[in-house]
């Protein structure tokens, strides 16, 4: 199986993704790369042709492939790597993940993860829509990924169930291309989704909504014949009488988003029964050490440009975490017993945690010498630190300290060896 | 074709229909299995527990007893040569508060009439032990080494597939609408595609089997009545039942059950009602309150928040209240099968050997095939395989890297290989049936578009003809007017 060894490992290239491995770069991780299932960077943003995204960080109305070209470039411009078209199948607590690349099997390890894969419609199975189960029953993104991406229809009358963003774009686009939408029915008091396109896509097109209202049952063998729609209670329980029947080709829902996050599962993060998404600190850190989480996949956004600000948050974190992991796995010193050493601790030494202060090795002779010694300290063969005893015996414990300022004379070295030498 | 003579042919390829093609392609036979719909086992036989009944629930004497006992023993052998999945993992009957406790025993003595082995009465404190999550009210439980669970529609398929590989001929979207008879004697299919000339016809018309009794010529009252059953389905990442539980059954049916699948999907159901709609399959508001209600009985600690999908079956339910199973004298050349509901799919194996016996007793000869190949071999399951494995299969072939269904992990090559196989899956549906793809918590919502395009390309059709499940479901409705970027 092939070995990769990367500083971040972003998964997603959404919003988040995207603004996560920008900003891990930028923090200065080296190898940040980002894994893409889709055959092109972007994420959903690629099928959202319509605009609003960027006002906030940009404050220029963009659509959605606008929105992500702008992060894409600058993921090229920073030697960002990535690899489309590639799943990642598992996720290890120590960061350690299995991906499949265009029939490839890949492992890989990064010293940080991020976790962009952000989230999924709810279907109809989730909501437990009553009646038959015919062709002619789509979420709103799947409806739009037929049309924006396949270039194709999937209904020509459509009934539309729930008000959320994706669904309310939806009902506008159909329109545009000349279906008819017949209605939107939302089963709470107000609308899900953004108010500028409650007015820009259901009141300027003339999109019949209906507010505590829902679908009962859906009627049709082969393809959706009708839905029936009613009225609800203050309890979300249907109004005997207030039954509608709405016939119809398609019935698109828009019901909610739920964060995906099975992956992060199998790493052992935990998540919020609340939100779906993983338990965060406010470096969007989840429990799992040098795995974070951006975006979607933590909880469910308004606007994308919160996701990027979201992402950008956790990628820099990321980066951090990496650029310790780096100096702390690469930069150990293994310390050796020499001449007339019979053992020295500790077995390793970090040069970073010089930075922290003093650090003392400890040891023993292998033989007596009843003269004064020196007991050297050397890195690569320079003497970095020395000191004399009166006399070693083996019962004896020598300790010696390297104090900070040696950090600069070991930086780069392989090993210590500490030997034992008289004095002549 | 049509001129061909057959020697049998099967109205229905149902799980029962199938295992009767596969049993009779053992013999020297020319054999015509017809399905109206657009695959095989799209009745109630893809829409059930998917329990293989260990036998102490029919009541004794009756033919539902004596092939469901017989069909379990099947089983084993008949996983093996089929390759479907199938676990005999036993199962439970439990008994919440006292006054359920002696149902168990009337179980247990019935099921010592019936001949069910691997029977055993266990406390509450060990079926507590057992199953945490059940009712803490539990009284005691009976459990049943033999129960098993399978994957009811792979044992269709493959079955069926098993037979088309041994030279039954399998004819889809193909009703069966009258006979030509010569006296007495049923003598030819009349089809929408034409008529068929035979020496016997076997009804395995399922829901339909009492038209296709009075079609051939039998006087009776004998009535199907759909009896509907809904279910949920929870997703197996947040709710593990690792048992399959069944409350203590009521008069008419086996009761709401709580149940581990083969694929690890929790499922609870059924309910039991007698409708009018042979096609009706659809969920109401009442049924699955009522499943929710059962299934917590046993389970308190379901949550519907954690459901996935719901469906609808619907048992053939004859009007003598068992499994009707005759060469009628009326009638020749006519074995007929209806009121084959539950314990039907684990009754099956043994159905289709009785028809065997019955031919063998009252029809042609039957001569042994010296070639025949009982083995259906099984095709690669992507997310069953060891990393090792996968490498090699995406060596092989590089279309089983593509992950298309990612809820289930199904790939591009498990999908191309199921468009290609003795019995072809040539609707979305049938890919989902046969690789689960879209049977997971995005039910579809992702896998959709794909699965589309790769039909398409594979039966070389256009995308606006690729279907859910045959013609008049079709997924799309025509090319979309604006291609590419606008602005609103």
């Amino acid at each position: 199986m092939p070995e990769k060894k990367c500083d971040v490992v972003v998964i997603g290239s959404g919003p988040a993704g995207l603004a996560a491995a920008i900003a891990a770069k930028e923090r200065g991780a080296e190898d940040v790369l980002i894994i893409e299932r889709g055959e092109e960077l972007g994420g959903i943003l690629i099928q959202c042709i319509h605009t609003g995204f960027g006002l906030e960080i940009f404050q220029e109305d963009l659509t959605g492939p606008e929105y992500a070209q702008r992060f894409i470039d600058r993921v090229e411009g920073l030697g960002v790597e990535t690899m489309l078209g590639t799943m990642v199948l598992d996720i290890t607590p120590a960061r350690r993940l299995y991906a499949i690349q265009w029939g490839r099997l890949l492992e890989i390890e990064a010293r940080a993860i991020v976790l962009a894969m952000g989230c999924r419609e709810r279907s109809r199975g989730a909501l437990a829509i009553p009646g038959t189960r015919p062709a002619g029953i789509y979420t709103a993104g799947t409806a739009q990924r037929f049309i924006e991406i396949e270039g194709y229809m999937p209904g020509e009358r459509f009934a539309i169930l729930g008000s959320g963003d994706i669904g309310m774009i939806m009902a506008r686009r159909l329109v545009f291309e000349g279906a008819r939408v017949e209605r939107m029915v939302e089963v709470l008091p107000y609308v899900g989704g953004l108010v500028r396109n409650y007015v820009q896509c259901l009141v300027d097109y003339d999109i019949p909504l209906q507010l505590q209202h829902t679908v009962i049952d859906v009627k049709g063998r082969d393809r959706v014949e009708a839905v029936v729609s009613a009225q609800v209670d203050d309890n979300f329980q249907p109004i005997p009488g207030s039954e509608e029947t709405i016939p119809c080709d398609t019935l698109l829902l828009s019901v909610g988003l739920i964060p995906e996050n099975e992956l992060s599962k199998k790493a052992g993060v935990e998540l919020d029964p609340l939100t779906g998404g993983p338990y965060v600190d406010e470096t969007m850190q989840t429990n799992v050490p040098g795995i974070f989480a951006a975006g979607n996949v933590v909880h469910v956004y308004d606007l994308a440009d919160w996701v990027t600000e979201a992402g950008y948050l956790a990628g820099r974190h990321a980066g951090e975490y990496a650029i310790h992991q780096r100096r702390g796995s690469e930069r150990k010193l293994r310390v050796i017993a020499g001449d007339n050493v019979h053992h020295v601790l500790p077995h390793v030494l970090d040069p970073l945690s010089l930075e922290r202060g003093p650090q003392e090795l400890q040891l023993r002779v292998q033989w007596p010498v009843e003269a004064p010694v020196w007991v050297n300290v050397e890195a690569n063969g320079k003497l970095v630190k020395r000191k004399t005893e009166r006399y070693v015996r083996p019962s004896e414990m020598i300790r010696i300290k390297l104090p900070p300022e040696d950090h600069g004379k070991i930086v780069g070295a392989k090993e210590l060896s500490v030997r034992v030498e008289e004095k002549s | 074709m049509p001129n061909e003579k057959h020697d049998v042919i099967i109205i229905g390829a149902g799980v029962v229909g199938c295992l009767t093609a596969r049993a009779l392609s053992r013999y020297r036979l020319k054999v015509l299995l017809l399905e109206k719909a657009s695959d095989v086992g799209t009745g109630a036989s893809k829409a059930n527990t998917a329990i293989v009944h260990a036998g102490y629930d029919p009541t004794p004497g009756t033919n539902k007893a004596k092939f469901n006992v017989a069909g379990n023993a099947m089983w084993d052998q008949l996983a093996g040569e089929l390759n479907f999945p199938f676990e005999r993992r036993g199962d439970y009957v439990v008994a919440i508060g006292p006054e359920e406790l002696p149902i168990l025993d009337e179980l247990w003595e019935r099921g010592k009439k019936n001949g069910v082995l691997g029977m055993k009465m266990i406390s509450a404190d060990e079926m507590r032990r057992r199953e945490p999550n059940i009712n803490s009210q539990v009284s005691g439980a009976l459990w049943v080494s033999t129960g098993g669970i399978c994957d009811p529609f792979a044992v269709v398929a493959a079955a069926a597939e098993n037979a088309v590989m041994n030279s039954v001929e399998l004819m889809l979207e193909t009703e069966a609408l009258d006979f030509v008879k010569e006296g007495r004697r049923l003598v030819g299919v009349v089809t929408n595609r034409g008529t068929f000339p035979c020496r016997w016809v076997i009804n395995c018309a399922g829901l339909y089997s009492d038209v296709i009794m009075r079609q051939a010529g039998l006087e009776t009252d004998f009535k199907i009545t759909p009896r509907k059953g809904e279910y949920y389905v929870f997703d197996r990442a947040k709710v593990s039942i690792n048992n399959v539980l069944f409350p203590v059954p009521t008069p008419i049916s086996k009761g709401i059950m709580v149940t581990t699948t083969v694929h690890g999907n929790t499922i609870a159901g059924p309910t039991a009602h007698n409708i009018k709609d042979k096609e009706d399959t659809s969920v109401t508001p009442e049924g699955l309150e009522e499943v929710f209600a059962g299934a917590k009985k046993l389970l308190p600690s379901l949550d519907k928040g954690d459901v996935i999908a719901v469906f609808a079956g619907l048992r053939s339910s004859g009007s003598t209240g068992d499994f009707v199973m005759e060469v009628p004298r009326e009638v020749e050349g006519f074995v007929n099968l209806a009121g084959i509901e539950s314990p039907g799919l684990t009754s099956a194996p043994a159905i289709a050997q009785w028809v065997v016996d019955a031919l063998w007793e009252h029809g042609p000869k039957l001569e042994e095939k010296p070639d025949w190949d009982p083995i259906r071999p099984p095709r690669p399951r992507f997310r069953d395989l060891s990393p090792e494995e996968q490498t090699l299969l995406i060596y092989s072939n590089s279309a089983y890297g593509r992950i298309v269904c990612r809820c289930e992990t199904v790939t591009e090559g498990e999908i191309v290989a199921e468009v290609h196989t003795p019995v072809p899956a040539r609707t979305y549906d049938g890919i989902k049936r046969r690789t689960r793809l879209g049977m997971g918590r995005c039910q579809g919502g992702f896998d959709t578009p794909r699965v589309i395009e790769i039909l398409a390309r594979e039966l070389r059709i256009l995308p606006t003809k690729v279907t859910k499940k045959g013609p008049g479901s079709e997924l799309l409705t025509r090319p979309a007017k604006v291609q590419g970027g606008c602005h609103a």
